[in-house]
């Protein structure tokens, strides 16, 4: 108990801090994967022949180590913040993109088509149809990524990007097992909050004539 | 209005076009309904019109205006457009649906507000819908809706593709009324796609009946049915529907008894008194020598007159009531039903006397009408 104490009050700071970091790597390579992975998924939904092979190479960029991934980024962008967020990013990209795609896809043709038929232009058939009606799938998918980058953000420790990950690493070298779960905690709530955010923000993005529905 | 020049449209090179070398005329104000077995190549010709399905060759021109020469955005959302999987946009409001087209040409919010407003009291539903969802519709509704879309922008010309193919036997009658009766009152031109004869021909001024991506007959249903071009116009009819339409169709002189039980206006009231022992009537026709018709001459008239009168002439009565032979049985069967008469006498132009219809020739009609063919009747009867 004392420990936990003693921990409390010589890393505290440190720890706000840490979180803090944690947080804006995540979240900004969260936004970045939505400004890329969204519009492409939908431009995927344009070339259908196309599409699953673009997919399954997404997929296999998503199976190397995501230390190896790091690694690899170091020569290229050094290190710091940004190559964290850049690898992160890429881990972000396959379950959005995919999720846009098949979200997108999934809308009744029917619908499109006497959209398409009333004079829409193919952006007014993304804005007013496609996007509304793939909405709960895409809001899943950058849900469930960044679920995933909360954890892997620990990772970016090791390029010296900041983050939770730092305490962990402290612990490890200088064998203090209170300091690794001081920096995991915090990270697991950080998900399961983000999580349960996301989920009601979900909700409400849903048009409501579309929640009985799903 | 609607001009179709040498059209032609091949999915694919080398294939048997879908629609091979069309040219047709629609007039403004035209219910027009194209129909044909699956694949005939009636929804790629509709298709066309508003570019959904770009043309191979040759031009169709709405309104003085070649389609393919236009923005095919701008083109569509001068035409109305409705599908039979209605299409209604579920994450919007019926309101927002109706006027879908207004926010395409972005009216203001006070004008499409307005235009819903109007648009749905056309199909007798409360202005509350218009903040309902789609799916609080019942199909019928959603239907509706879908038709008051087409209208949104008030376009002269409407394409339909088998819109109330999904409906159920009930509904679609209604609608099929509602809409009948709406386009006429708007005037508009309608391009109706549908594989349904009978929706067909209770709403088309002119049906398009094709095959195999060429026009096989365009006419008004009535001349559709009562002069099938070919044996295939025939079969897609169907044999049930031409007998049915027969009173219809059919001329007096089909069906008359051409030998009618006559008499001369010379003859003696007692060569008529045998005549009509010796065929087992109450009446005869009078006709004069060159068989023009004079008059009838019935039992009574000869029991009440035989002790003052020699000759037929003298007696009968020259107020008979006869048709012309190519008047329509429709119209003959109404009179004859109306003016409680057992018989009517056909005549040709200059009053020559042709034939008869009698009741027992309409008892024969209505039993083929309603059992088939007096034939097949018998023949299917087991010994």
């Amino acid at each position: 108990m004392d420990t936990i104490v003693d921990i409390f009050s010589s890393y505290g700071w440190e720890l706000l801090t840490k979180t803090g970091e944690h947080m804006y790597i995540s979240f900004a390579a969260i936004l970045l994967g939505v400004i890329v992975a969204v519009p492409a998924g939908i431009l995927l939904t344009r070339i259908p022949n196309m599409a699953d092979r673009l997919i399954s190479f997404v997929g296999i960029l998503q199976t190397i180590p995501s230390l190896a991934i790091l690694a690899f980024f170091m020569p290229i962008l050094g290190v710091g913040m940004t190559p964290a967020i850049i690898a992160l990013f890429v881990y972000s990209v396959l379950p959005i993109l995919r999720n846009t795609y098949t979200g997108v896809k999934e809308v009744d043709s029917n619908i499109l088509e006497a959209g398409k038929g009333m004079g829409m232009s193919n952006m007014e058939t993304i804005r007013k149809i496609e996007l509304p009606m793939a909405l709960p799938v895409i809001m899943a998918g950058i849900r469930f990524a960044t679920v995933y980058l909360i954890g892997w953000a620990t990772l970016a420790a090791f390029i010296g990007g900041g983050g939770l990950g730092d305490l962990i690493f402290d612990g490890l070298n200088l064998y203090q097992p209170e300091l690794i779960v001081l920096g995991t905690i915090p990270a697991t709530i950080l998900a399961l909050l983000t999580n349960w955010l996301l989920t009601i923000l979900e909700k409400r993005l849903t048009p409501s004539a579309l929640r009985d529905a799903t | 209005m609607l001009e179709f020049k040498n059209v032609t449209k091949r999915f694919g090179s080398g294939v048997k076009p879908a629609v091979n070398n069309l040219n047709l005329t629609i007039n403004k104000g035209d219910f027009v309904v194209f129909i044909g077995p699956s694949g005939c190549g009636k929804t790629t010709t509709m298709k066309m019109i508003n570019r959904l399905i770009d043309t191979t060759e040759g031009s169709i021109i709405v309104d003085g205006k070649d389609v393919t020469q236009q923005d095919p955005v701008q083109l569509r959302r001068s035409i109305g457009y409705v599908i039979q999987q209605i299409g209604l946009i579920p994450h919007m409001t019926v309101g927002e649906n109706i006027v879908l087209v207004g926010s395409l040409l972005k009216w203001s919010k006070e004008k499409k507000e307005k235009r819903a407003k109007e648009l749905i009291k056309l199909v007798n539903l409360p202005e509350d819908y218009l903040n309902r969802y789609p799916h609080e519709l019942s199909g019928g509704q959603q239907q509706r809706i879908g038709v008051l879309r087409a209208l949104a922008a008030d376009p002269p010309l409407i394409l339909m593709d088998e819109p109330f193919g999904a409906l159920d036997p009930i509904t679609r009658d209604s609608l099929q009324e509602e809409f009948k009766k709406l386009q006429k009152e708007m005037d508009k031109t309608i391009i109706f796609v549908t594989h349904d004869m009978d929706e067909a021909i209770k709403l088309a001024d002119k049906i398009v009946l094709m095959n195999g991506g060429e026009i096989v007959q365009a006419s008004t249903p009535e001349e559709m049915l009562r002069n099938p071009i070919n044996e295939f116009v025939e079969d897609f009819i169907g044999k049930d529907r031409l007998l049915q339409s027969r009173p219809e169709v059919t001329t007096v002189e089909q069906i008359m008894n051409p030998n009618p039980v006559t008499i001369n206006m010379e003859s003696t009231l007692k060569e008529a008194i045998q005549k009509m022992r010796e065929m087992r009537v109450d009446s005869l026709l009078v006709i004069d020598q060159e068989q023009k018709l004079q008059g009838f001459i019935d039992i009574e008239m000869v029991d009440s007159n035989y002790r003052k009168y020699t000759y037929v002439h003298e007696v009968m009565d020259t107020e008979e009531y006869a048709v012309q032979k190519d008047s329509l049985l429709r119209d003959t069967m109404h009179k004859m039903l109306r003016r409680g008469k057992s018989y009517v006498s056909v005549v040709d132009e200059s009053y020559h006397l042709a034939g008869i219809v009698t009741r027992a020739t309409l008892a024969d009609m209505v039993y083929d009408t309603i059992w088939g063919d007096g034939m097949e009747a018998a023949i299917a009867t087991p010994e």
